[in-house]
Protein backbone atom coordinates (compact mmCIF):
# COMPACT_ATOMS: atom_id res chain seq x y z
CA UNK A 1 0.00 0.00 0.00
CA UNK A 2 2.36 2.65 -1.03
CA UNK A 3 -0.59 4.85 -2.32
CA UNK A 4 -1.24 5.57 1.52
CA UNK A 5 1.83 7.86 2.17
CA UNK A 6 0.05 9.96 -1.16
CA UNK A 7 -3.06 9.92 0.56
CA UNK A 8 -1.80 11.42 3.82
CA UNK A 9 0.78 13.67 1.68
CA UNK A 10 -2.53 14.90 0.11
CA UNK A 11 -4.20 15.19 3.33
CA UNK A 12 -1.61 17.27 5.30
CA UNK A 13 -1.36 19.68 2.17
CA UNK A 14 -5.56 20.01 2.39
CA UNK A 15 -4.72 20.73 6.44
CA UNK A 16 -2.28 23.17 5.83
CA UNK A 17 -5.12 25.13 3.48
CA UNK A 18 -7.43 25.13 5.79
CA UNK A 19 -5.22 25.76 8.66
CA UNK A 20 -4.77 29.10 6.14
CA UNK A 21 -8.01 30.00 5.90
CA UNK A 22 -9.34 29.44 9.28
CA UNK A 23 -7.00 30.21 11.41
CA UNK A 24 -7.08 34.43 10.98
CA UNK A 25 -10.76 34.13 11.32
CA UNK A 26 -10.29 32.31 14.69
CA UNK A 27 -7.47 34.69 15.78
CA UNK A 28 -9.56 37.43 14.73
CA UNK A 29 -12.61 36.52 16.54
CA UNK A 30 -10.09 36.44 19.45
CA UNK A 31 -8.86 39.56 19.36
CA UNK A 32 -12.41 41.09 19.16
CA UNK A 33 -12.97 39.29 22.62
CA UNK A 34 -9.81 39.95 24.37
CA UNK A 35 -8.94 43.10 27.03
CA UNK A 36 -5.64 43.42 25.39
CA UNK A 37 -4.99 41.61 21.78
CA UNK A 38 -1.31 42.06 22.19
CA UNK A 39 -0.65 41.62 26.01
CA UNK A 40 -2.94 37.88 24.83
CA UNK A 41 -6.11 35.66 26.13
CA UNK A 42 -4.32 35.92 29.82
CA UNK A 43 -5.50 40.04 29.88
CA UNK A 44 -9.34 38.89 29.97
CA UNK A 45 -12.27 38.26 27.91
CA UNK A 46 -14.42 41.11 27.49
CA UNK A 47 -17.46 42.50 25.37
CA UNK A 48 -16.53 45.65 25.43
CA UNK A 49 -15.07 46.48 21.89
CA UNK A 50 -18.54 44.57 20.40
CA UNK A 51 -20.53 47.38 22.72
CA UNK A 52 -18.19 49.94 21.22
CA UNK A 53 -18.65 48.99 17.68
CA UNK A 54 -22.63 48.87 18.59
CA UNK A 55 -22.78 52.02 19.62
CA UNK A 56 -20.66 53.66 16.65
CA UNK A 57 -21.16 52.17 13.81
CA UNK A 58 -25.14 50.77 14.56
CA UNK A 59 -26.32 52.57 11.68
CA UNK A 60 -24.12 51.14 9.29
CA UNK A 61 -25.36 47.52 9.78
CA UNK A 62 -29.21 48.64 9.94
CA UNK A 63 -28.57 50.84 6.69
CA UNK A 64 -26.07 47.60 4.56
CA UNK A 65 -29.72 45.08 6.12
CA UNK A 66 -31.76 47.62 4.51
CA UNK A 67 -29.75 48.43 1.39
CA UNK A 68 -29.71 43.99 0.79
CA UNK A 69 -33.11 43.73 1.47
CA UNK A 70 -34.02 46.61 -0.97
CA UNK A 71 -31.46 45.23 -3.64
CA UNK A 72 -33.23 42.03 -3.48
CA UNK A 73 -36.58 43.27 -4.16
CA UNK A 74 -35.66 45.41 -7.31
CA UNK A 75 -33.36 42.06 -8.90
CA UNK A 76 -36.39 40.29 -8.14
CA UNK A 77 -39.01 42.66 -9.92
CA UNK A 78 -36.21 43.53 -12.82
CA UNK A 79 -34.54 40.01 -12.66
CA UNK A 80 -37.45 37.39 -12.45
CA UNK A 81 -39.10 38.79 -16.18
CA UNK A 82 -35.81 38.59 -17.74
CA UNK A 83 -35.00 35.18 -17.12
CA UNK A 84 -38.45 34.16 -18.28
CA UNK A 85 -37.50 36.23 -21.29
CA UNK A 86 -34.12 34.37 -21.77
CA UNK A 87 -35.54 30.83 -20.96
CA UNK A 88 -38.76 31.51 -23.67
CA UNK A 89 -36.10 32.59 -26.23
CA UNK A 90 -32.66 31.18 -26.68
CA UNK A 91 -31.23 33.15 -29.74
CA UNK A 92 -28.53 35.37 -30.64
CA UNK A 93 -30.16 38.36 -29.19
CA UNK A 94 -31.14 36.73 -25.71
CA UNK A 95 -27.40 35.47 -25.26
CA UNK A 96 -26.06 39.14 -26.25
CA UNK A 97 -28.67 40.60 -23.58
CA UNK A 98 -27.17 37.89 -20.97
CA UNK A 99 -23.72 38.87 -21.90
CA UNK A 100 -24.25 42.83 -21.68
CA UNK A 101 -25.91 41.84 -18.07
CA UNK A 102 -22.90 40.00 -16.70
CA UNK A 103 -20.89 42.96 -17.64
CA UNK A 104 -20.80 44.70 -14.14
CA UNK A 105 -19.84 41.63 -13.08
CA UNK A 106 -17.01 41.43 -15.45
CA UNK A 107 -16.18 44.88 -14.98
CA UNK A 108 -14.33 45.96 -11.88
CA UNK A 109 -16.70 47.66 -9.33
CA UNK A 110 -13.85 51.27 -9.41
CA UNK A 111 -14.88 51.73 -12.82
CA UNK A 112 -18.49 51.18 -12.55
CA UNK A 113 -18.69 53.60 -9.98
CA UNK A 114 -16.43 56.14 -11.06
CA UNK A 115 -19.16 56.25 -14.08
CA UNK A 116 -22.06 56.28 -12.23
CA UNK A 117 -20.32 59.14 -10.11
CA UNK A 118 -19.49 60.97 -13.51
CA UNK A 119 -23.08 60.76 -15.13
CA UNK A 120 -25.20 61.11 -11.99
CA UNK A 121 -22.70 62.86 -9.22
CA UNK A 122 -24.30 66.04 -9.79
CA UNK A 123 -27.54 65.22 -8.98
CA UNK A 124 -27.24 66.10 -5.18
CA UNK A 125 -29.79 64.96 -4.30
CA UNK A 126 -29.62 61.52 -5.94
CA UNK A 127 -25.95 61.18 -5.25
CA UNK A 128 -26.08 61.75 -1.32
CA UNK A 129 -29.31 58.95 -0.55
CA UNK A 130 -28.29 55.52 -0.03
CA UNK A 131 -30.53 55.22 -3.57
CA UNK A 132 -27.25 56.11 -5.27
CA UNK A 133 -25.66 52.53 -3.60
CA UNK A 134 -28.70 50.77 -4.18
CA UNK A 135 -27.82 51.07 -8.19
CA UNK A 136 -24.71 49.57 -7.82
CA UNK A 137 -25.48 47.16 -5.92
CA UNK A 138 -28.48 46.02 -7.94
CA UNK A 139 -26.36 45.93 -11.08
CA UNK A 140 -23.75 43.88 -9.51
CA UNK A 141 -26.13 41.33 -8.20
CA UNK A 142 -28.79 41.32 -10.69
CA UNK A 143 -27.08 38.99 -13.01
CA UNK A 144 -26.54 36.40 -10.04
CA UNK A 145 -30.60 36.27 -9.75
CA UNK A 146 -31.11 36.12 -13.77
CA UNK A 147 -28.47 33.13 -13.83
CA UNK A 148 -29.82 31.51 -11.16
CA UNK A 149 -33.67 31.77 -12.06
CA UNK A 150 -32.75 31.13 -15.47
CA UNK A 151 -31.11 27.90 -14.73
CA UNK A 152 -34.41 26.46 -13.20
CA UNK A 153 -36.37 27.63 -16.09
CA UNK A 154 -33.85 25.81 -18.84
CA UNK A 155 -34.20 22.44 -16.77
CA UNK A 156 -37.58 22.49 -16.89
CA UNK A 157 -40.33 22.15 -19.76
CA UNK A 158 -41.48 25.51 -19.71
CA UNK A 159 -43.62 25.45 -23.31
CA UNK A 160 -45.17 22.12 -22.79
CA UNK A 161 -46.57 23.86 -19.25
CA UNK A 162 -47.38 27.08 -20.52
CA UNK A 163 -49.28 25.11 -23.50
CA UNK A 164 -51.06 23.13 -20.65
CA UNK A 165 -52.15 25.68 -18.72
CA UNK A 166 -53.20 28.20 -22.11
CA UNK A 167 -55.40 25.29 -23.52
CA UNK A 168 -57.21 24.97 -20.31
CA UNK A 169 -57.66 29.06 -20.66
CA UNK A 170 -55.77 30.65 -18.53
CA UNK A 171 -54.46 33.99 -19.62
CA UNK A 172 -50.74 35.08 -19.19
CA UNK A 173 -50.69 37.18 -16.03
CA UNK A 174 -52.75 33.61 -14.19
CA UNK A 175 -49.84 31.45 -15.81
CA UNK A 176 -46.84 33.40 -15.10
CA UNK A 177 -48.19 33.47 -11.37
CA UNK A 178 -49.40 29.75 -11.22
CA UNK A 179 -46.76 28.13 -13.41
CA UNK A 180 -43.85 30.05 -13.76
CA UNK A 181 -43.44 31.37 -10.62
CA UNK A 182 -44.29 28.45 -8.45
CA UNK A 183 -41.92 26.57 -10.74
CA UNK A 184 -39.04 28.70 -10.14
CA UNK A 185 -39.05 28.82 -6.49
CA UNK A 186 -35.72 27.37 -6.06
CA UNK A 187 -34.18 29.51 -8.63
CA UNK A 188 -35.47 32.54 -6.19
CA UNK A 189 -34.14 31.09 -3.54
CA UNK A 190 -31.19 30.42 -4.53
CA UNK A 191 -30.62 33.82 -6.50
CA UNK A 192 -32.12 36.01 -2.96
CA UNK A 193 -29.73 34.24 -0.88
CA UNK A 194 -26.46 35.21 -3.38
CA UNK A 195 -28.13 39.01 -3.62
CA UNK A 196 -28.57 39.08 -0.23
CA UNK A 197 -24.89 37.88 0.54
CA UNK A 198 -23.12 40.48 -2.11
CA UNK A 199 -25.22 43.10 -1.01
CA UNK A 200 -24.33 43.05 2.10
CA UNK A 201 -20.36 42.60 1.10
CA UNK A 202 -19.77 45.00 -1.22
CA UNK A 203 -17.07 47.31 -0.74
CA UNK A 204 -15.34 47.71 -4.59
CA UNK A 205 -18.15 50.15 -5.52
CA UNK A 206 -19.88 51.51 -2.34
CA UNK A 207 -16.74 52.90 -1.40
CA UNK A 208 -16.79 55.68 -4.24
CA UNK A 209 -20.72 55.58 -4.19
CA UNK A 210 -21.17 56.72 -0.26
CA UNK A 211 -21.04 59.61 1.37
CA UNK A 212 -20.69 60.13 5.12
CA UNK A 213 -24.28 60.11 5.97
CA UNK A 214 -24.37 56.56 4.15
CA UNK A 215 -22.17 54.16 5.21
CA UNK A 216 -22.38 50.68 4.88
CA UNK A 217 -20.91 48.14 6.95
CA UNK A 218 -18.08 47.26 4.48
CA UNK A 219 -17.58 50.51 4.44
CA UNK A 220 -17.54 51.08 8.01
CA UNK A 221 -14.90 48.30 8.68
CA UNK A 222 -12.33 49.79 6.16
CA UNK A 223 -13.09 52.61 8.50
CA UNK A 224 -12.41 50.69 12.35
CA UNK A 225 -9.59 49.38 10.17
CA UNK A 226 -8.07 52.37 9.31
CA UNK A 227 -8.74 54.60 12.19
CA UNK A 228 -9.18 52.27 15.02
CA UNK A 229 -7.01 49.53 17.39
CA UNK A 230 -7.23 46.38 16.23
CA UNK A 231 -9.38 44.85 18.99
CA UNK A 232 -12.82 47.05 17.99
CA UNK A 233 -11.47 46.04 13.90
CA UNK A 234 -11.93 42.66 15.24
CA UNK A 235 -15.15 43.01 17.29
CA UNK A 236 -16.79 44.68 13.97
CA UNK A 237 -15.40 41.60 11.74
CA UNK A 238 -17.13 39.13 14.56
CA UNK A 239 -20.27 41.32 13.71
CA UNK A 240 -19.84 41.04 9.98
CA UNK A 241 -19.49 37.05 10.59
CA UNK A 242 -22.43 36.25 12.47
CA UNK A 243 -24.69 38.30 10.19
CA UNK A 244 -23.21 36.87 7.61
CA UNK A 245 -23.13 33.18 8.90
CA UNK A 246 -26.69 32.35 8.47
CA UNK A 247 -26.90 33.61 4.93
CA UNK A 248 -23.71 31.34 3.85
CA UNK A 249 -25.00 28.30 5.48
CA UNK A 250 -28.53 28.55 4.14
CA UNK A 251 -26.53 29.27 0.65
CA UNK A 252 -24.94 25.87 1.36
CA UNK A 253 -27.83 24.04 1.26
CA UNK A 254 -29.93 25.47 -0.84
CA UNK A 255 -27.14 26.96 -3.44
CA UNK A 256 -27.93 24.00 -6.18
CA UNK A 257 -31.21 24.88 -7.44
CA UNK A 258 -32.69 21.44 -8.50
CA UNK A 259 -35.08 21.03 -11.38
CA UNK A 260 -38.83 21.81 -9.56
CA UNK A 261 -41.14 18.92 -9.16
CA UNK A 262 -42.96 19.16 -12.60
CA UNK A 263 -40.36 18.13 -15.64
CA UNK A 264 -42.75 17.11 -18.48
CA UNK A 265 -41.86 13.64 -19.54
CA UNK A 266 -40.34 14.39 -23.02
CA UNK A 267 -37.40 16.40 -21.78
CA UNK A 268 -34.09 15.00 -22.31
CA UNK B 1 -47.66 35.35 -31.62
CA UNK B 2 -46.91 38.92 -32.26
CA UNK B 3 -48.53 39.40 -29.00
CA UNK B 4 -46.55 37.03 -27.65
CA UNK B 5 -43.51 38.91 -28.92
CA UNK B 6 -44.68 42.18 -27.79
CA UNK B 7 -45.50 40.89 -24.20
CA UNK B 8 -42.11 39.72 -23.96
CA UNK B 9 -40.61 43.00 -24.96
CA UNK B 10 -42.83 44.30 -22.02
CA UNK B 11 -41.15 41.75 -19.78
CA UNK B 12 -37.78 43.02 -20.64
CA UNK B 13 -38.83 46.30 -20.67
CA UNK B 14 -37.92 47.52 -16.88
CA UNK B 15 -34.50 45.98 -16.62
CA UNK B 16 -33.40 47.22 -19.79
CA UNK B 17 -34.30 51.18 -19.06
CA UNK B 18 -32.54 50.09 -15.74
CA UNK B 19 -29.30 48.79 -17.39
CA UNK B 20 -29.23 51.16 -19.96
CA UNK B 21 -29.57 54.33 -17.67
CA UNK B 22 -26.93 53.21 -15.08
CA UNK B 23 -24.82 51.07 -16.85
CA UNK B 24 -24.84 51.73 -20.30
CA UNK B 25 -25.03 55.16 -20.09
CA UNK B 26 -22.58 55.84 -17.59
CA UNK B 27 -19.88 53.74 -19.21
CA UNK B 28 -20.05 56.00 -22.12
CA UNK B 29 -19.75 58.77 -20.32
CA UNK B 30 -16.92 57.38 -19.24
CA UNK B 31 -15.20 56.91 -21.61
CA UNK B 32 -15.69 60.52 -23.17
CA UNK B 33 -14.27 61.72 -20.22
CA UNK B 34 -11.07 60.35 -20.39
CA UNK B 35 -10.42 61.50 -23.47
CA UNK B 36 -11.74 65.34 -22.14
CA UNK B 37 -8.36 65.82 -19.69
CA UNK B 38 -5.15 68.19 -20.20
CA UNK B 39 -3.80 65.24 -22.64
CA UNK B 40 -7.14 64.47 -24.67
CA UNK B 41 -7.20 61.12 -26.29
CA UNK B 42 -3.92 60.73 -25.37
CA UNK B 43 -4.77 59.22 -21.85
CA UNK B 44 -5.90 56.19 -23.24
CA UNK B 45 -2.22 55.16 -24.21
CA UNK B 46 -0.58 56.77 -21.33
CA UNK B 47 -1.26 53.22 -19.53
CA UNK B 48 1.28 52.19 -21.96
CA UNK B 49 3.73 55.17 -22.25
CA UNK B 50 3.88 56.72 -18.80
CA UNK B 51 6.22 54.93 -16.77
CA UNK B 52 4.60 55.10 -13.93
CA UNK B 53 1.19 53.84 -14.74
CA UNK B 54 2.77 51.28 -16.93
CA UNK B 55 5.08 50.06 -13.52
CA UNK B 56 1.73 49.59 -11.71
CA UNK B 57 0.36 48.27 -14.85
CA UNK B 58 3.10 45.33 -14.67
CA UNK B 59 2.97 44.80 -11.05
CA UNK B 60 -0.98 44.78 -11.26
CA UNK B 61 -0.75 41.78 -14.35
CA UNK B 62 1.97 40.03 -11.96
CA UNK B 63 0.23 39.80 -8.68
CA UNK B 64 -2.43 38.47 -10.48
CA UNK B 65 -0.88 36.31 -12.47
CA UNK B 66 1.05 35.09 -9.21
CA UNK B 67 -2.20 34.68 -7.67
CA UNK B 68 -3.78 32.31 -10.56
CA UNK B 69 -0.55 30.25 -10.63
CA UNK B 70 -0.52 29.66 -6.82
CA UNK B 71 -4.38 28.98 -6.41
CA UNK B 72 -4.81 26.73 -8.91
CA UNK B 73 -1.93 24.52 -7.80
CA UNK B 74 -3.58 24.49 -3.75
CA UNK B 75 -7.18 24.03 -5.04
CA UNK B 76 -6.56 22.07 -7.78
CA UNK B 77 -4.78 19.41 -5.46
CA UNK B 78 -7.01 19.93 -2.47
CA UNK B 79 -9.91 19.85 -4.79
CA UNK B 80 -9.10 16.61 -6.59
CA UNK B 81 -7.98 15.02 -3.05
CA UNK B 82 -11.65 15.90 -1.16
CA UNK B 83 -13.57 14.81 -4.41
CA UNK B 84 -12.05 11.20 -4.78
CA UNK B 85 -11.66 10.49 -0.96
CA UNK B 86 -14.16 10.30 1.53
CA UNK B 87 -13.26 10.13 5.08
CA UNK B 88 -14.72 11.50 7.92
CA UNK B 89 -14.32 14.88 8.00
CA UNK B 90 -14.48 15.56 4.80
CA UNK B 91 -17.71 17.42 4.56
CA UNK B 92 -16.04 19.71 7.43
CA UNK B 93 -12.90 20.01 5.58
CA UNK B 94 -14.75 21.15 2.73
CA UNK B 95 -17.08 23.85 4.97
CA UNK B 96 -13.69 25.34 6.38
CA UNK B 97 -12.42 25.72 2.84
CA UNK B 98 -15.51 27.50 1.31
CA UNK B 99 -16.55 29.54 4.11
CA UNK B 100 -14.62 32.63 3.82
CA UNK B 101 -16.58 32.86 -0.16
CA UNK B 102 -18.48 35.50 0.85
CA UNK B 103 -15.50 37.81 2.87
CA UNK B 104 -15.80 40.56 0.94
CA UNK B 105 -12.12 42.31 0.03
CA UNK B 106 -11.45 44.44 3.00
CA UNK B 107 -12.55 41.50 5.49
CA UNK B 108 -9.75 39.72 3.62
CA UNK B 109 -7.04 42.23 4.05
CA UNK B 110 -7.41 42.39 7.51
CA UNK B 111 -7.12 38.39 7.82
CA UNK B 112 -4.03 38.85 6.13
CA UNK B 113 -3.15 41.76 8.47
CA UNK B 114 -3.89 38.76 11.59
CA UNK B 115 -1.47 36.79 9.79
CA UNK B 116 1.18 38.90 8.71
CA UNK B 117 0.66 42.08 10.08
CA UNK B 118 2.43 43.79 13.30
CA UNK B 119 0.68 42.05 15.29
CA UNK B 120 0.39 38.90 13.41
CA UNK B 121 0.81 35.53 13.88
CA UNK B 122 3.68 34.98 11.20
CA UNK B 123 5.00 38.01 13.46
CA UNK B 124 4.84 36.51 16.55
CA UNK B 125 6.09 32.60 15.77
CA UNK B 126 8.97 33.91 13.91
CA UNK B 127 10.26 36.51 16.15
CA UNK B 128 10.22 33.48 19.18
CA UNK B 129 12.13 31.06 16.50
CA UNK B 130 14.60 33.98 14.84
CA UNK B 131 14.51 36.87 17.00
CA UNK B 132 13.36 38.57 14.38
CA UNK B 133 9.34 39.69 13.06
CA UNK B 134 8.26 38.98 9.85
CA UNK B 135 5.90 41.41 8.81
CA UNK B 136 4.90 41.55 4.87
CA UNK B 137 1.35 42.16 5.26
CA UNK B 138 1.61 45.77 4.03
CA UNK B 139 3.64 45.18 0.57
CA UNK B 140 2.48 43.00 -2.87
CA UNK B 141 3.29 39.78 -0.89
CA UNK B 142 0.46 40.50 1.83
CA UNK B 143 -1.45 41.36 -1.32
CA UNK B 144 -0.80 38.23 -2.98
CA UNK B 145 -1.55 36.32 0.05
CA UNK B 146 -4.72 37.94 0.25
CA UNK B 147 -5.81 37.31 -3.20
CA UNK B 148 -5.24 33.56 -3.00
CA UNK B 149 -7.05 33.54 0.58
CA UNK B 150 -9.83 35.07 -1.40
CA UNK B 151 -9.96 32.98 -4.67
CA UNK B 152 -9.54 29.15 -3.04
CA UNK B 153 -13.12 28.66 -1.76
CA UNK B 154 -14.89 29.35 -5.09
CA UNK B 155 -11.93 27.73 -6.53
CA UNK B 156 -11.78 24.53 -4.62
CA UNK B 157 -15.55 24.31 -5.38
CA UNK B 158 -15.51 24.72 -9.17
CA UNK B 159 -12.50 22.24 -9.33
CA UNK B 160 -14.69 19.53 -7.12
CA UNK B 161 -17.56 19.93 -9.22
CA UNK B 162 -15.51 19.16 -12.38
CA UNK B 163 -13.81 16.50 -10.66
CA UNK B 164 -17.26 14.65 -9.43
CA UNK B 165 -18.16 14.50 -13.68
CA UNK B 166 -14.03 12.61 -14.45
CA UNK B 167 -14.56 9.51 -14.96
CA UNK B 168 -12.81 7.17 -13.00
CA UNK B 169 -12.64 4.34 -15.27
CA UNK B 170 -10.02 6.20 -17.54
CA UNK B 171 -8.08 6.58 -13.94
CA UNK B 172 -8.20 2.77 -13.50
CA UNK B 173 -7.26 2.18 -16.97
CA UNK B 174 -4.44 4.35 -16.77
CA UNK B 175 -3.41 2.82 -13.59
CA UNK B 176 -3.89 -0.85 -15.14
CA UNK B 177 -1.58 -0.27 -17.91
CA UNK B 178 1.05 0.60 -15.26
CA UNK B 179 0.58 4.64 -14.90
CA UNK B 180 2.12 5.96 -11.67
CA UNK B 181 0.34 8.11 -9.66
CA UNK B 182 1.89 11.07 -11.30
CA UNK B 183 1.55 10.13 -14.88
CA UNK B 184 -2.28 9.60 -13.89
CA UNK B 185 -2.88 12.82 -12.24
CA UNK B 186 -0.92 14.79 -15.40
CA UNK B 187 -2.23 12.73 -18.23
CA UNK B 188 -5.81 11.88 -16.79
CA UNK B 189 -6.85 14.09 -14.41
CA UNK B 190 -5.27 17.60 -15.40
CA UNK B 191 -7.01 17.34 -18.75
CA UNK B 192 -10.23 16.44 -17.85
CA UNK B 193 -10.00 19.26 -15.36
CA UNK B 194 -8.90 21.46 -18.22
CA UNK B 195 -12.07 23.53 -18.37
CA UNK B 196 -12.65 24.07 -15.34
CA UNK B 197 -9.08 25.53 -14.82
CA UNK B 198 -9.53 28.09 -17.61
CA UNK B 199 -13.00 29.31 -15.98
CA UNK B 200 -11.80 29.70 -12.52
CA UNK B 201 -8.08 30.79 -13.75
CA UNK B 202 -10.44 33.12 -15.80
CA UNK B 203 -12.12 34.78 -12.33
CA UNK B 204 -8.79 34.64 -10.08
CA UNK B 205 -6.98 36.51 -12.60
CA UNK B 206 -9.67 39.25 -13.45
CA UNK B 207 -11.08 39.48 -9.59
CA UNK B 208 -7.04 40.02 -8.61
CA UNK B 209 -6.87 43.12 -11.31
CA UNK B 210 -9.75 44.82 -10.56
CA UNK B 211 -10.31 44.08 -6.43
CA UNK B 212 -9.82 46.82 -4.48
CA UNK B 213 -10.43 46.55 -0.90
CA UNK B 214 -7.79 44.27 -0.35
CA UNK B 215 -5.21 46.55 -1.33
CA UNK B 216 -6.90 49.76 0.56
CA UNK B 217 -7.03 47.54 4.14
CA UNK B 218 -3.51 47.32 3.42
CA UNK B 219 -2.83 50.21 2.53
CA UNK B 220 -0.65 53.22 1.04
CA UNK B 221 2.47 51.19 -0.34
CA UNK B 222 1.05 48.70 -2.62
CA UNK B 223 1.27 50.24 -5.98
CA UNK B 224 -1.33 48.66 -7.68
CA UNK B 225 -3.87 49.72 -10.96
CA UNK B 226 -6.99 50.17 -8.84
CA UNK B 227 -4.48 51.93 -6.32
CA UNK B 228 -3.39 54.31 -8.66
CA UNK B 229 -7.07 54.78 -9.86
CA UNK B 230 -8.23 56.00 -6.63
CA UNK B 231 -5.68 58.17 -5.90
CA UNK B 232 -6.17 59.70 -9.23
CA UNK B 233 -9.63 60.59 -8.44
CA UNK B 234 -9.66 61.67 -5.03
CA UNK B 235 -6.36 62.72 -4.16
CA UNK B 236 -4.97 64.40 -7.68
CA UNK B 237 -8.76 65.21 -8.60
CA UNK B 238 -7.83 63.86 -11.85
CA UNK B 239 -11.31 62.97 -13.04
CA UNK B 240 -10.06 62.23 -16.86
CA UNK B 241 -6.98 60.27 -15.92
CA UNK B 242 -8.74 58.12 -13.64
CA UNK B 243 -11.82 57.35 -16.19
CA UNK B 244 -9.02 56.74 -18.88
CA UNK B 245 -7.37 53.85 -16.24
CA UNK B 246 -10.27 52.80 -15.33
CA UNK B 247 -11.99 52.32 -18.29
CA UNK B 248 -8.77 50.29 -20.05
CA UNK B 249 -9.08 48.14 -16.20
CA UNK B 250 -12.02 46.69 -17.33
CA UNK B 251 -11.93 46.18 -20.75
CA UNK B 252 -9.17 43.89 -19.76
CA UNK B 253 -11.05 42.21 -16.90
CA UNK B 254 -13.94 42.13 -19.56
CA UNK B 255 -11.61 40.40 -22.29
CA UNK B 256 -10.34 38.05 -19.53
CA UNK B 257 -13.41 36.60 -18.45
CA UNK B 258 -14.94 36.50 -22.60
CA UNK B 259 -11.76 34.87 -24.07
CA UNK B 260 -11.49 32.08 -21.14
CA UNK B 261 -15.47 31.79 -21.93
CA UNK B 262 -14.89 30.59 -25.38
CA UNK B 263 -11.70 28.86 -24.48
CA UNK B 264 -13.75 26.59 -21.49
CA UNK B 265 -17.13 27.04 -23.43
CA UNK B 266 -18.48 27.36 -20.26
CA UNK B 267 -20.34 30.33 -18.33
CA UNK B 268 -17.46 32.45 -16.69
CA UNK B 269 -18.27 35.84 -14.22
CA UNK B 270 -15.98 37.02 -11.52
CA UNK B 271 -17.72 37.41 -8.21
CA UNK B 272 -16.85 39.64 -5.32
Amino acid sequence: MKHRGLFYLQLGFTLLVSAFLIVPVVLSIMAGLTVNYFVGIESGLTLRWVFEVWNGYRDTIFLSIGLSLACLAVTLILGVPTAYVLAKRQNALTRAIEELLVMPVAVPGLATALALIVTYGSLSGFRTSWAFILVGHVLFTLPFMVRSVLAVLSAIDLKTLEEGAASLGAGFWPRFRDIVLPNCRAGILAGSLMVVTLSMGEFNMTWLLHTPLTKTLPVGLADAYASLRLEVGSAYTLVFFLMIMPLLLALQAFANPRPAKFVAEETE
Amino acid sequence: MRHEVRRLILLLLPAGIFFAAFFLLPMARLFFIGGSGKTGWAAYVAILTDANYLGSLVSTLGVATATTVATLIISGISGVFLQRHKFPGNGTLVAMLTFPLAFPGVVIGFMVIMLAGRQGLIGQVTQALTGEKLVFAYTMSGLFMGYVYFSIPRTILTVMAAAEKLDPKLEEAARSLGASPWRVALDVILPGLKPAFISAGAICFATAVGAFGTAFTLAARINVLPMVIYTEFTLSANIAMAAALSFVLGIVTWLVLAVARTAAGSTVAAAG
